[in-house]
């Protein structure tokens, strides 16, 4: 008897993009019906890797068998005939456009929209993912979103599902529910290649893990047979120091206090905040978990100052009310900013690191005198940031640009904690960022919290909140939850609040 | 023929060339692209036209070759913008200064030459009825093709599985791209046609509506088309609305002012765009929730690597 080919081999893949070697001979193979897990940090290769197999980009060197048969994939269209199906990191949806509409757009060949929406009212029911085909993404939560995703690659009867960091977006509740659809189509004999840094997901899902490095594979091996640290170590090449966090003693005065603060959303898609009320203490960290579009980035916006509220009394910064205040009459009473966007909103691309300093700094710094900018002090504080946080770069300096996602990252938050601001405000500290940078910033926003300063993460990585915060509360639909001890908060009840459970019905779903 | 069929006639002849105009562009930005060479291209599609016309004696030909100029116009701007990934609102800018100055070289000979308007188009019985009939169905073939565009455009986007395609390239380049659509070929197909429906509605302007050639004798009508489009939300059929609502006070207030009307004239003339502007900032703030423009429009697309 033969041993039946693996569904799908690669030997040797290289793909090169000009001098960045961003997949050095990685080989892999996924046999029928396994369920096969990609792991390693950000930027380790795992999307590139995963697109090369999808028809997306083309491998500079080596070659990808199906079946045992050499195939040669110029596009997705002839991944998709193949049978491989593709769930997105960031949703390949558009938003304008109608479930169906979405849908149909996936599928090959000339269906028309009208008999795709029959085919995926059946295909969501029988798989237990309900879908309203008439309805506009935009209307939809994540997690619908990604049912839109999984649906439409289950139309095609795929041979092997490709799903990227999948559960990054979504709720602990639904998570269990993605796992719940997981275990259904690997039941009918499709493969899975599952891509994560998630490790618990990984060693509870998958048969196979294949561990990328810099581009290259490091190990293959099975993950339910060794420990998470191993796999942890053997994904970072070293081992990570846990975030140094003593319990808090005694919190400080209030520094920021916001009461009762409602603001409609500016933008059409965005989330109205309604009635939120909160405060921090000096020396503590309050966490604001919750699902990507709940109301996060209309906080941030408020509590910063680049939109104001709609009166002064509803954010109070160290007794004074600023609600109407901009967002340097805010730092000047000792409050800094680090928004989640670290290119193009927290740091201009274009602009030289001393520049965006100064963007950050004019009012508060020191950088400017007498109406004129004083280069120098605002080099000198480059230097000083780069010393503080790590931050490597080539030239002292450089376009905001041209540093990695870890670095640029260490740069504007470090930025502001050098300033030892008062009441720090910080959304997704860590978001895309390698585990090495990540375990320094959260380090540096609990020290600069027992040093003595408010410090306010909003977060949607619970690991990180758990990691690093004192008390906690959770934004779903524009509400906040009333703040908790986070110290022996059960990480069950966080996850029904970030999916609504515990929040009143809202007036608008209602109706 | 009455005052009404006069005026009602008129009007119709002023908005046909906004219409085709605004109906190619839309397609245009529907695809993502925002091409404000638009002035350029009718311009180049007036004097090509005309030009070719008075050489061969064939408005048909005349009209074929309008169209081919405002295409090759077209060309253009797609070449710096998709294949360069320049700047859309600067090549299309630079497109119509172009398309300006490039007109009054090729017209330069045709100054003063002069051809008959092109006949219309009786349909028949339709064309007899009372009040409405000569001033609907008395008209000249572009009216009628420009009811067709409309209704072609209209059915292409939202009832064509390749229209679908070019709205989701609008919506998103990069979900389009990840898909595996040729979001650049797309792009490119759709600035073709833009550029087309411009040299066409150019070639109405020098062959049917002042059947001669002067340099400038778009007088921006470019622009008007590409404020249509927005007015329109991106629509066809209040694309034609649009068309019509301009084209009707343009000529309306050379009535009025024929009439006698005492207000001073500059601000008649300026009517038309004011009542566009006003138009435009009702629709905007009954808007509601959903997003009109397309999301990805004016913003270049580069393949990821």
């Amino acid at each position: 008897m033969t041993v039946p080919p693996p569904l799908v081999s690669a030997q040797g893949i290289v793909k090169r993009f000009g001098s960045l070697l961003a997949n050095d001979h990685v080989s892999l193979t996924v046999a029928e019906g396994e369920t096969h897990a990609l792991l390693g940090e950000n930027g380790a290769g795992k999307s590139t890797f995963v697109k090369i197999l999808y028809g997306l980009l083309q491998p500079s060197e080596g070659t990808l068998s199906w079946r045992g048969e050499e195939v040669r994939l110029r596009s997705p269209a002839e991944a998709r005939r193949l049978g491989i199906g593709m769930v997105f990191q960031h949703f390949s949806l558009f938003d304008a456009l109608t479930v169906a509409e979405n849908v149909a757009l996936a599928l090959d060949g000339a269906e028309p929209v009208p008999s795709v929406a029959r085919r995926l009212a059946e295909v969501s029911r029988a798989y237990g993912l309900p879908l309203e085909p008439a309805r506009e993404v935009w209307r939809l939560s994540v997690g619908e979103r990604q049912r839109i995703e999984i649906v439409r690659c289950l139309m095609q009867n795929p041979k092997l599902l490709i799903l990227d960091e999948p559960t990054s977006v979504l709720t602990p509740q639904e998570t269990e529910g993605l796992f719940g659809t997981l275990a259904r189509i690997k039941a009918e004999g499709c493969a899975i290649l599952y891509i994560s840094h998630k490790l618990e997901e990984v060693r509870r899902l998958c048969e196979t893990a294949t561990i990328l490095r810099h581009g290259k594979v490091v190990e293959t091996c099975d993950p339910r047979a060794v420990s998470a640290g191993m796999l942890a170590q053997m994904m970072v090449g070293v081992g990570i120091p846990p975030t140094r966090h003593d319990p808090l003693e005694q919190a400080g005065p209030v520094r920021l206090d916001v009461r009762s603060l409602s603001a409609p959303s500016p933008d059409a898609h965005g989330t109205s905040l309604k009635s939120i009320s909160l405060d921090v203490r000096a020396g503590e960290v309050l966490g604001v978990a919750g699902v990507a579009g709940n109301g996060q980035d209309e906080l941030f916006a408020l509590l910063s100052g680049e939109m104001p509220a709609a009166s002064a009394e509803t954010v109070i910064i160290d007794g004074v009310p600023v609600g109407r205040a901009g967002i340097n009459a805010r730092r000047k009473l000792g409050g800094a900013f680090v928004p989640e966007e670290r290119l193009g909103h927290a740091a201009a691309p274009r602009f030289r690191l001393s520049e965006n300093a100064l963007a950050s700094g004019h009012a508060t710094n020191g950088f400017v005198r007498a109406g004129f900018v004083d280069r120098g002090a605002a080099l000198s504080w480059v230097d000083r940031v780069t010393k503080a946080f790590d931050v490597r770069k080539g030239p002292r300096d450089p376009e905001a640009k041209a540093l990695s996602g870890g670095n640029l990252q260490k740069f504007v938050v470090g930025r502001e904690i050098l300033r030892k601001p008062r009441l720090l405000i910080v959304a997704q500290p860590t978001w895309g960022v390698d585990a090495g940078a990540a375990a320094l910033i959260r380090q540096a926003l609990v020290d600069l919290a027992r040093g003595g300063a408010a410090v306010l993460v909003i977060s949607q990585d619970l690991d990180e909140l758990f990691e690093i915060s004192d008390r906690m509360a959770v934004i779903f639909h524009g509400r906040l939850s009333p703040a908790q001890d986070a110290r022996g908060l059960a990480r069950e009840s966080v996850g029904l609040l970030m999916g609504g459970a515990g929040f009143a019905p809202d007036a608008a779903e209602a109706a | 023929m009455t005052m009404f069929e006069a005026i009602l006639l008129t009007i119709i002849t002023a908005s046909t060339p906004l219409l085709i105009a605004a109906v190619g562009q839309l397609v245009v930005e529907r695809s993502g692209v925002l091409n404000l060479g638009m002035e350029g291209m009718m311009i180049m599609g007036a004097a090509c036209g005309f030009a070719v016309a008075i050489l061969t004696g064939n408005s048909a030909i005349g009209i074929v070759a309008a169209i081919i100029a405002g295409m090759a116009m077209s060309l253009i701007f797609a070449a710096l913008t998709l294949g360069l990934a320049a700047n859309q609102v600067a090549s299309g800018l630079a497109l119509s200064i172009f398309g300006l100055g490039l007109s009054g070289v090729i017209g330069a000979p045709f100054v003063g030459a002069k051809r008959d308007a092109m006949p219309r188009l009786d349909l028949p019985v339709l064309s007899d009825l009372p009040i409405i009939g000569k001033a609907l169905f008395g008209q000249d073939p572009y009216v009628y093709a420009s009811f067709a565009l409309t209704f072609g455009v209209w059915w292409f986007l939202f009832r064509t599985r390749p229209g679908l395609v070019l709205r989701a390239c609008g919506e998103s380049h990069a979900s389009a791209h990840a898909l595996g659509y040729p979001v650049l070929k797309i792009r490119l197909l759709a600035i073709l046609f833009g550029g087309g429906c411009a040299g066409l509605a150019g070639s109405y302007l020098s062959l049917v509506y002042t059947p001669f050639w002067s340099p400038g004798m778009t007088a921006g009508r470019g622009w008007i088309a590409l404020a249509i489009v927005v007015f329109a939300s991106w629509l066809p059929w209040r694309a034609m609305a649009g068309a019509y609502l301009f084209g009707g006070i343009t000529i309306l207030q050379l009535h009025a002012q024929g009439a006698g009307v005492r207000i001073p004239s500059q601000l008649m003339a300026a009517l038309p765009y004011l009542v566009t502007i006003i138009a435009l900032v009702i629709i905007m703030s009954r808007r509601t929730g959903q997003q009109t423009a397309p999301a990805s429009l004016g913003t270049p697309f580069v393949p990821d690597r």
